[in-house]
């Protein structure tokens, strides 16, 4: 085949991919601006993201709900798999069996159990949609193992670790200034999907009668479509932004390849 | 084990180093004992290579002088302080791995500076320092590179660098030359030893290359099964070994039928000296290469075998009747007049021995 045909195909099969996401989202955006009634445009729809009380709290809540499981991730997640790596090695296993069950059960079943844990948690924390940042957490670690497992991988932890404390330094600085920074682009990774996880979860909010975003646009679905189409689109939109924005800012640091 | 104290002190230009004194340190794996009873005393400011097989316990010596492991028994001591059970992190030893171990989102300068950031001086200081060390090691103008920006070499040398900043009582080299490529590995182990005798800094060196060993060391202690087998400055522990281990383990030697009588050994019609330590009675006595003459003699009782040539010098292998196989080293001009098969006459220079129990 020569270049040129390559080239055209290349550029063909970008073409059909590009159209394959992109459809979709322009007829949600081509919904969401249609005026029902007349049958013109109207931002009404967009608008309503920002008026609309019942939306805009679950937005609210739901941006919140991403922020806290990425902060309860990446606490809890970091400084275990860092430790269990360079200290207790053969616990690797086990680490990663636990964090992969989520994935394993169903997540009616999930809710079943949750059921009775969130009666504790209700009773103790107050009934806050927040709430939801506990199991969300436990849902995220599958994926975000694997992100931040693979950036862990790619580094000598143990040598640069001995390294460090031989030049003086504590275990709380060996994982914040020499470890967390080298497999940075794995935790924000594990934060972004994390991120997306959070904002896309129906199941569980809902049958735990929580009102987050997806349960809200369920629900608006019924009552008020073009909004629900919006608030869809910009949540879509939303998480594409942060994608690009992490990888801008992944790109400003240096490569931490080795030769 | 024989102990045989530097002859002179070494000398030293920077500060002054501390001694260190490992004592009867032990330390299993399982069933393995990596170490079993160490005993070591380093002077201050000077060079000590452990050199052994891999597998000896040499590693894990630097380790726990480190405070990287913890020994099953025994004590550490720097200057006189027993650091036994303080960890790495309080322990002031700089450390140079044999795996590249520069902070990759890390500056050279940055890495180089970390030590002293943790010990909470200023920005200017840290900077002069690391820039000073960097000079020190040749790196001057590469202050902004990142460690994938740099050979093998080069990251070894910021890793010394990097040791040297923070002033550390005790300077750990654990094999920093394995990675590296035959004459980056000559020129670094020279560099290595400039700047300690620049620095005075009492220095640990491990490695299982015994060249390097006897290049750089004040003392070069060999290491068997966990224990030191001899500790003795180069020269000492090459014309003079004292065990058959050291003896065999340390250059190369012929392995001679020799009889001792009255502190003499008869090995191939010469009557040599034997060393200290040597077996009495019918033995093996270990004789080097170049101790070993070759001459092309007609009536020569030996046929040259093989000979190789390793650019000044060569290597001849002859043998005799017997079967009995001895290798000689000579200058290279001289060997041209062996060529394989040719009769020669073998004779033994008058140099002490070390005779073994065969």
């Amino acid at each position: 085949m020569s270049a040129v045909v390559s080239r055209v195909v290349r550029y063909l099969l970008l073409l059909a991919f590009a159209a394959f996401f992109a459809l979709p989202l322009l007829a949600l955006l081509d919904f969401s601006t249609t005026d029902l009634r007349t049958g013109g445009r109207t931002g009404e729809a967009w608008a309503s993201l920002v008026e609309d009380p019942t939306l805009t709290e679950a937005i609210r809540t739901s941006l919140l709900l991403a922020a806290l499981t990425v902060v309860g991730m990446v606490v809890l997640l970091v400084p275990t798999m860092v430790w269990v790596r360079l200290r207790i090695p053969r616990a690797t296993r086990l680490v990663e069996f636990l964090c992969l069950l989520p994935l394993t059960i169903p997540a009616l079943v999930i809710v079943v159990g949750l059921g009775n844990v969130y009666a504790w948690v209700d009773y103790l924390v107050g009934d806050s949609p927040l709430t939801l940042a506990f199991v969300y957490v436990v849902l995220v670690l599958p994926y975000a193992y694997r992100a931040i497992d693979v950036a862990l991988s790619a580094i000598d932890s143990t040598t640069l670790s001995e390294a460090a404390r031989s030049l003086g330094a504590g275990w709380t600085t060996v994982i914040v200034r020499v470890v967390v920074p080298n497999i940075w682009p794995g935790v924000l990774g594990a934060a972004f999907i994390s991120i997306a996880l959070v904002l896309g979860e129906y199941t569980v909010a809902s049958l735990l009668n929580f009102d987050t975003l997806p349960v809200v646009l369920v629900l608006l679905q019924k009552s008020d479509a073009p909004a629900s189409m919006a608030a869809a689109l910009a949540s879509i939109l939303f998480a594409a932004l942060l994608l690009v924005g992490l990888s801008l800012l992944d790109r400003r640091r240096p490569t931490t390849g080795r030769n | 084990m024989t102990t045989t104290p530097p002859a002179t002190p070494p000398a030293t230009t920077g500060s002054t180093g501390v001694a260190v004194e490992l004592a009867d340190l032990r330390r299993s794996y399982g069933d393995v004992h990596a170490l079993d009873g160490l005993d070591l005393r380093l002077e201050p400011g000077e060079m000590v290579v452990l050199l052994g097989p891999s597998g000896c316990g040499k590693t894990t010596a630097l380790r726990i002088l480190a405070g990287l492991e913890r020994p099953d028994a025994g004590t550490v001591l720097v200057g006189d302080r027993d650091v036994t059970r303080v960890p790495p992190n309080k322990r002031d030893m700089g450390m140079v791995f044999q795996a590249y171990s520069l902070f990759p989102h890390l500056t050279v300068l940055d890495n180089v500076a970390f030590g002293l950031k943790l010990r909470g001086r200023s920005r200017a200081e840290r900077r002069r320092r690391a820039g000073d060390m960097l000079d020190l090691v040749g790196l001057g103008q590469h202050h902004d590179r990142y460690a994938h920006q740099l050979s093998g070499g080069q990251q070894q040398r910021v890793a010394l660098a990097r040791a040297l900043a923070i002033e550390p009582a005790v300077l750990l080299l654990d094999e920093p030359l394995s990675a590296l490529d035959a004459k980056v590995r000559v020129q670094l182990r020279d560099e290595i030893r400039r700047v300690q005798l620049d620095v005075g800094t009492t220095t640990l060196f491990v490695t299982h290359d015994q060249e390097e060993a006897l290049a750089v060391a004040d003392r070069v202690g060999v290491m068997n099964a966990g224990r030191l087998e001899q500790i003795a400055p180069p020269a000492e522990l090459y014309d003079a070994p004292a065990t058959p281990f050291v003896g065999s383990f340390v250059g190369l030697s012929n392995r001679l039928p020799a009889q001792v009588v009255d502190g003499r050994a008869r090995v191939l019609d010469a009557t040599v000296d034997v060393l200290p330590g040597s077996a009495t009675g019918a033995g093996v006595a270990l004789v080097r290469p170049e101790a070993v003459r070759v001459t092309a003699d007609p009536a020569g009782t030996a046929t040259v075998a093989s000979v190789a040539f390793l650019g000044s010098v060569s290597r001849a292998s002859v043998t005799f009747a017997d079967g009995t196989l001895v290798t000689a080293q000579l200058p290279s001009a001289a060997a041209t007049a062996l060529q394989v098969g040719r009769r020669v006459r073998v004779d033994v220079e008058p140099v002490p021995v070390l005779v073994v129990a065969d």
